[in-house]
């Protein structure tokens, strides 16, 4: 793990290899350091006797004299420290100001992504971690990277118009700007003022992931969502598909009791409806027979047959009309009397 | 390569249609639907299903470069990712 150490620069040797040898001290105490040609190249000169510097270095031994040492990969004079972190805090304050930090504008990251904008380096290790997270839990996504350079000179304006490209590519879902880690002055472009409000103008839901776990920038407040790794960017990116597989698995078996319960409540109605229209016919019926009874019986009470019960007579002519005058019984001639029990023959004297 | 600066895809976004499927399983587990509705809506869900599962299952991660022609057009390329 790399330290931030801080000291005063001494006995600055530049070896014809290219490598540096320094010493590093403070009031009390002081160490060896080196440099290896590889880290001093990008260093540019190399610091003046006097200069008070942090540098980024890890323990190391010098094994041929047994001495303790410092391997520094960076060097950065605290004057150059002391400006740049003076920007970063205008920068914070503007931004801040302007509400770009506000939690009431952070999106939310759509749950089924399927087309992720990746801003970063075309040659950094960000690609592949980002593929390869996405390969195993999202396979259907797409990514389009839009390539950008992510520190030094320029690297603030590709990381701005790849932004801007961002916004032309339809059917987006989601947005990851993202690089490696690194040293302060590498993220520096992830401070800057225009590449934060660039981000802040995506039109879909953004996620920072800019170097590792310990560093924050300022994208990273920007951004609906910070990762602490591009690794992390890409699990908060896409859903896994076997959650969604096992949803979907969800839904069938879901549908299919669905419509079984409507076809076993449209049976129940079916039957329910069976019986009553049953029981209605029923009533109809009873009804009917009761008006039936009730109407022979009326018409039973007025019958004129009911009188003959109580020992009453009708004459009738043979040809069956009944004789109800003197006038229609005809001496000598036969009739028949009509009693409750049927007819008697009977003759006029 | 592809053009990108062109319209919308035709095929809905895959949240849409498990919305969607989550809204038929709901009408149809509500049993206020008529039963030829209730009919109709199990048969797109249906469809739905097989469509979304295929699509889950079959897919294979695309990766490619979005590149700014001179013209100002977008193009895509794949990549060997």
């Amino acid at each position: 793990m790399p330290l931030w150490v801080r000291g005063e620069v001494v006995q600055v040797k530049v070896w014809s290899s290219g490598h540096w040898y320094f010493t590093l001290r403070d009031k009390k105490s002081q160490v060896k350091c080196c440099m290896w040609k590889m880290y001093a190249e990008r260093g540019g000169r190399p610091p003046a006797d006097g200069t008070e510097v942090f540098v980024l270095a890890k323990p190391a031994l010098y094994e041929e004299k047994g001495e303790f040492q410092l391997s520094v990969t960076r060097v950065i004079p605290t004057s150059a420290m002391g400006r740049q972190q003076q920007e970063l805090e205008r920068v914070k304050t503007v931004l801040q100001k302007d509400g770009l930090f506000d939690l009431s504008r952070k999106r939310q990251i759509p749950i089924y992504a399927c087309t992720v904008a990746l801003v970063t380096s075309p040659d950094g290790a960000v690609i592949h971690d980002v593929v390869t997270v996405t390969r195993k839990r999202w396979p259907c996504a797409r990514i389009l990277v839009v390539g950008a350079r992510v520190q030094g000179d320029g690297a603030v304006g590709e990381l701005v118009r790849a932004l801007s490209l961002v916004n032309r590519i339809h059917d987006l879902d989601v947005c990851i700007v993202g690089r490696g880690g690194g040293g302060r002055e590498d993220l520096a472009a992830f401070n800057s003022e225009t590449v934060c409000r660039a981000l802040a103008a995506v039109r879909v839901p953004t996620i920072s992931a800019v170097g590792h776990e310990i560093d924050i920038s300022l994208t990273d407040l920007v951004a609906d969502v910070r990762a602490a790794t591009p690794s992390a960017a890409a699990e908060l990116a896409v859903s896994d598909r076997r959650d969604v597989l096992r949803l979907v698995d969800d839904l069938s078996v879901r549908l299919a009791a669905g419509l079984s319960g409507r076809t076993r409540l449209g049976r129940a109605r079916l039957a329910r409806t069976a019986d009553r229209l049953h029981a209605g016919v029923e009533a109809v019926l009873d009804s009917r027979r009761n008006l039936t009874d009730r109407l022979a019986a009326q018409l039973d009470a007025l019958s004129p047959l009911r009188v003959l019960g109580r020992g009453y007579a009708v004459p009738m002519s043979e040809a069956g009309r009944v004789l109800k005058h003197r006038a229609d019984f005809v001496p000598r001639e036969s009739f028949r009397l009509r009693v409750a029990d049927g007819d008697v023959r009977a003759r006029v004297e | 390569m592809a053009k990108t600066g062109a319209g919308p895809s035709l095929t809905p976004p895959l949240g849409d249609e498990l919305a969607r499927l989550e809204e038929i399983v709901r009408k149809l587990e509500a049993d206020d639907v008529e039963l030829d509705a209730a009919l109709a809506l199990f048969e797109e869900g249906v469809a739905r299903l097989r469509a979304a599962r295929e699509r889950l299952v079959a897919a294979e991660l695309k990766v490619q470069a979005v590149l700014e022609e001179a013209d100002g057009d977008l193009r895509l390329t794949d990549l060997d990712a």
